[in-house]
């Protein structure tokens, strides 16, 4: 085979054992101009190929094709699908789509624009409003599409114009699809919005090579559920191969694929809970997520303030828009997911479940906590919120009344990477994965991560080294460390369900609308905690101390469940040494509350995570929200009779 | 001064082959007149194509002045420059419509399979060359390599158009290059036996694509939507066309990206059959001319690489004829010479002038 020859009868020269010819390069040329006659002979050919199918065209074919041009009237028109209805768990509708009327201009048919707007005034109502929206659709469209001059139109202003049709080409009525939203600022967060199709959501589109599935549509999922779910709940457009006359008007209708409705979105909410959760709030700022623990389905998912999603369906109005976006309660911010609050108490019992686990603690073991932590050899003092100390304190005893001096010592004695690392493993600096985009991973403090966070010639040596001081203000929540609401709820559900957690989501099944299938979302175990379960019995006999004669307890008086839960104070500004008082500190500085809890304690059907924004004491501002939503949640109980806003100058009130 | 007038023409002139030239001409002139209905008559992209066109002519005579030799010694630098820059698309490149094709160099986007166009044809050219009158079954071999490397890179970007034509050019050299006959034979029937395993390794939008084609009436808002308008252009032009500026599918925006790939869809609306003719005619006479030029080229070297040009030149030819009067399926490839767009042009244009080198030092060799 090597010997073999292809081109020539010649071997390759270099070898000295191949048979070695003269070069013959007059064969050469003859061969090589052999097969580039052969390939003339092709291309002309080919040509003559093309020229049949141009003769069939345009000779044989003309008078058919002449006739379909002529009649190329013959518009292909998508037909929008209907938008997949969201509901909760219980099957109440959260969003859904409804077809009204609309008046269209298609700007290329017509010479005066502002006369005919003017002219059709006349007939139906046309308000400035209207003429503004429409002049700005005119600016970010193209000439040839048909923009909505006036929406919704009545039964009376459609029979109006119909009988004046014939005075205006190039206007009509069509059916256009809108979306709404039943609950207006209820779980706005959750559902999102739709709104109209920018030049970055085409790009999306066509990356998911769907721009000839959009033609015709012009909504798109902004925020929410409807961004995340875009492509089940958008639906298959439709073809209507319609006749039009010359003035590009449908006569007729030749042909006809129906489009396929998007999918049906159940969602895991209970839009009762949420109702209950939100009115709890009052008008104060904050988050809120209620968990399954077991099986991550999200029960209620509030942040508050909310927005109406019903104003940017149709394009909002730029004092609204303005009203949502500058105002300084942040309403479009999604607290949940994209506010990052520094854990405060509440990440007390994760701590001391990694000591236990660490051999770092044992149960019954006990320190003194004279009102202040030192590090030995300096004379700064790590306040305790109680002056003069909890005095002896094991770890139930810490938990209960959250002593942070036990904290505090327990930090000196543990090295922060080893406590990243397990809290790593509850979730915490890593995005929970819930199925609704903007989840931010917060932080988690290690020597990595302020070596990176503090990269870059801005920022010395000194900057970037972990300090022992660092540690010991972690301890207790404070310092660099800051999580989101959803991070709290992930990883209280995790402790709830034994050391199992289940990636939370909003979506519980998928229906489709035609076939009727219906896709359950999978409870996703997402991570195991690798606790033995004596230690973790520890902790949740101490969380349930909490709640019946700790921070929490107040709150939880004469419930008739068992609950267990962690109060946690968040500081927003730091006072130097300085004695906090609510009353003294603008109410924007003042402490976030936070409150952490599962119920019943014995076997949870629910875990919660509740953020008040300068809320002050968890206790007080926070756990009583809980209640409200356990009550509701676990005895179908609306209004709960015990748990009101307490005073917060009980001494138990720890931090 | 009359003298130095006759002595700067003669510089100018000296390396250009008129007969391409006209005829590359009269085919741009098509061009610009057709992209001048296509566009609405927008005078904006009928100036930019004869920027582009002016800056191509450049240099086509800048390369028509290049002995093949020279162009020879950039053959291997060129080609691993060429498949870096498609790694580094693979690596960093824009994402333009779902495809990563493009290379942000800072002041332009550069698309680098279209510099492989030319520096695939010059590295096989080279390579063949180089063991001239030794060649044996491993240099195939070899050359089949430097083919399948580019031509993976640039389907994975995806663009499947582009690789199968870049994979054309090369085996065109290896054809001209004397591949036996068996060995072609053999991988037809490989081809063959392979294509439907191919099938499944396609994107779903390739698949689309082909279905499509069978059955326009699959995707009546993509592209059999396009197919259709494009060959009812076609058809309803007639013999004689509806006249310039007349054509009804063109003007009521029937027909999709008609001053691009589409443009031959609007020549033949507007000026029939006979524009038609008239244009398969030019074309045959310029790849003609480029054959007489590779039949007669002196070594080589300069064979494959003409060979090359020229094939490539009717294969974008008949492959866009073909796509748009409904033979093939719609793939994105523009009409040489006519076809809006800048790069296309200069590519052609540095094709032509490399014919034009090849065919002028061809008696300097000569012995």
């Amino acid at each position: 085979m090597p010997g073999r020859l292809i081109f020539t009868s010649r071997g390759r020269g270099s070898g000295g054992y191949e048979p070695s010819e003269l070069r013959n390069p007059e064969r050469d040329l003859f061969l090589f101009r052999r097969r580039l006659s052969l390939v003339g002979v092709l291309v002309f050919l080919a040509f003559c190929g093309l020229f049949t199918r141009f003769f069939y065209l345009q000779v044989v074919q003309h008078a058919h094709f002449e006739t379909l041009a002529d009649t190329n009237r013959i518009a292909i028109v998508p037909i929008v699908p209907n938008r997949g209805v969201i509901t909760d768990r219980n099957g109440i509708v959260l969003a859904q789509s409804y077809s009204a009327y609309t008046l269209e201009i298609t700007p290329s048919r017509i010479g005066n624009l502002e006369a005919t707007i003017d002219k059709l005034a006349e007939i139906v109502n046309i308000e400035p409003r209207d003429r503004k929206r429409f002049r700005k659709l005119l600016d970010e469209s193209k000439n040839f599409e048909s923009l909505p001059i006036r929406t919704k139109l009545t039964d009376e202003e459609v029979a109006r114009f119909a009988v004046n049709r014939y005075r205006f080409p190039g206007v009509d009525i069509k059916a256009r699809l809108f979306r709404q939203y039943p609950f207006g600022e209820i779980a706005s967060h959750v559902v999102g919005y739709i709104g109209r199709i920018n030049d970055k959501d085409n790009e999306r589109i066509a990356e998911w090579d769907e721009t000839a599935n959009y033609k015709g549509s012009d909504y798109i999922g902004k925020v929410g559920v409807e961004l995340s779910y875009e492509r089940d709940l958008h639906g298959t457009t439709g073809v209507e191969d319609v006749e039009v006359d010359s003035g590009g008007r449908a006569v007729r209708t030749l042909k006809r694929t129906p489009p396929i409705a998007g999918n049906n979105l159940r969602l895991s909410i209970d839009i009762k809970l949420q109702e209950v959760a939100e009115q709890a709030f009052g008008d104060r700022r904050g988050a809120l997520v209620a968990i399954d623990p077991t099986s991550g389905d999200v029960l209620a998912f509030v942040s508050k303030p909310g927005f109406d999603p019903n104003l940017f369906v149709d394009g909002i109005d730029p004092a609204n828009w303005q009203e949502l976006n500058e105002s300084p309660d942040k309403p479009l911010l999604n607290r949940p997911l994209r506010g990052a609050y520094p854990p405060g108490s509440t990440i007390k019992p994760y701590l001391a479940l990694a000591a236990l686990n660490s051999g770092k603690r044992t149960p019954n073991q006990t320190i003194y906590d004279p009102g202040f932590f030192q590090i030995p050899g300096q004379a700064h003092r790590f306040r305790d919120d109680k002056p003069g100390g909890h005095g002896t304190v094991d770890m139930y005893k810490s938990i209960v009344q959250s002593c942070d001096t036990y904290y505090y010592m327990l930090a000196n004695d543990t090295d922060i990477d080893d406590t990243a690392r397990f809290l790593g493993k509850l979730g915490f600096g890593a995005k929970t994965g819930i199925d609704i985009e903007g989840e931010l991973t917060g932080v988690l403090p290690s020597r990595a991560w302020k070596r990176q966070r503090f990269a870059g010639k801005n920022y010395r040596d000194e900057h970037r080294k972990w300090y022992l001081g660092d540690s010991i203000s972690a301890g207790i929540g404070q310092g660099y460390n800051a999580f989101t609401p959803m991070q709290l709820a992930h990883a209280i559900a995790m402790i709830a369900n034994d050391g199992v957690g289940y990636t939370p989501h909003l979506v519980k099944s998928v229906t489709n609308v035609k076939t009727g299938e219906v896709r359950e979302i999978a409870a996703q175990p997402a991570s195991k905690l690798d606790v033995k379960p004596e230690q973790l019995a520890v902790i949740k006999h101490a969380l349930v101390g909490v709640n019946k004669e700790g921070t929490a307890a107040a709150a939880f008086k004469d419930a008739k469940y068992v609950s267990a839960g962690k109060t946690g104070t968040a500081q927003v500004f730091s006072l130097k040494g300085e004695k906090y008082s609510e009353h003294k500190v603008d109410e924007r500085l003042r402490d976030h509350a936070w409150f952490e809890a599962y119920a019943p304690a014995d076997h949870p059907k629910i875990a919660v995570a509740v953020l008040v924004e300068n809320g002050g004491f968890g206790a007080s501002a926070a756990a009583p929200i809980a209640r409200k939503v356990f009550d509701r949640w676990l005895l179908g109980e609306s209004e709960p009779g015990a748990a009101k806003d307490m005073p917060d100058s009980d001494d138990d009130d720890g931090d | 001064m009359g003298t130095m007038l006759a002595r700067l023409w003669e510089v100018l002139a000296r390396r250009i082959d008129p007969m391409l030239f006209v005829c590359a001409l009269a085919i741009v002139g098509v061009g610009l007149v057709t992209l001048f209905s296509a566009a609405d008559q927008s005078i904006a992209r009928e100036t930019s194509q004869v920027m582009s066109l002016s800056f191509a002519i450049v240099l086509m005579w800048m390369f028509a002045n290049i002995a093949p030799q020279t162009l020879a010694r950039v053959a291997v630098p060129l080609y691993i420059v060429a498949v870096a820059m498609l790694v580094g698309v693979a690596m960093f490149g824009v994402v333009v419509n779902g495809s990563r094709r493009w290379l942000n160099l800072g002041v332009a986007r550069f698309q680098p399979s279209e510099l492989m166009k030319i520096a695939l044809p010059l590295m096989l050219a080279w390579y063949f060359q180089k063991f001239e009158g030794r060649i044996r079954i491993r240099d195939f071999v070899f050359a089949a390599v430097l083919i399948v490397v580019p031509v993976y890179l640039i389907k994975r970007q995806p663009d499947l158009g582009t690789s199968l034509l870049i994979g054309a050019s090369g085996f065109y050299v290896l054809f001209l290059a004397g591949l036996s006959w068996k060995i072609i034979m053999g991988l037809a029937a490989l081809g063959a036996a392979v294509g439907p395993m191919v099938w499944t390794h396609l994107h779903d939008y390739q698949r689309e694509r082909i279905l499509t084609f069978l059955d326009p009436s699959r995707d009546p808002l993509g592209a059999g939507y396009h197919s259709m308008q494009a060959s009812i252009a076609i058809g309803s032009g007639g013999i004689v066309g509806k006249g310039w500026l007349n054509g009804t599918q063109t003007h009521l925006d029937f027909l999709p990206e008609r001053h691009t790939d589409f443009i031959f869809a609007v020549f033949g609306e507007e000026f029939g059959l006979i524009g038609n003719t008239v244009l398969l005619v030019l074309y045959l006479l310029l790849i003609g001319r480029a054959m007489m030029i590779t039949a007669h080229a002196s070594t080589l070297f300069a064979r494959l690489l003409a060979g090359a040009i020229t094939l490539m030149f009717f294969t974008y030819a008949f492959v866009n004829m073909a796509m748009v009067s409904g033979l093939l399926p719609v793939v994105g490839v523009p009409l040489p010479l006519v076809s809006y767009g800048g790069t296309a042009l200069i590519s052609l244009f540095i094709g032509l002038g490399i014919l034009m080198s090849v065919q002028a030092h061809r008696k300097l060799v000569m012995t």
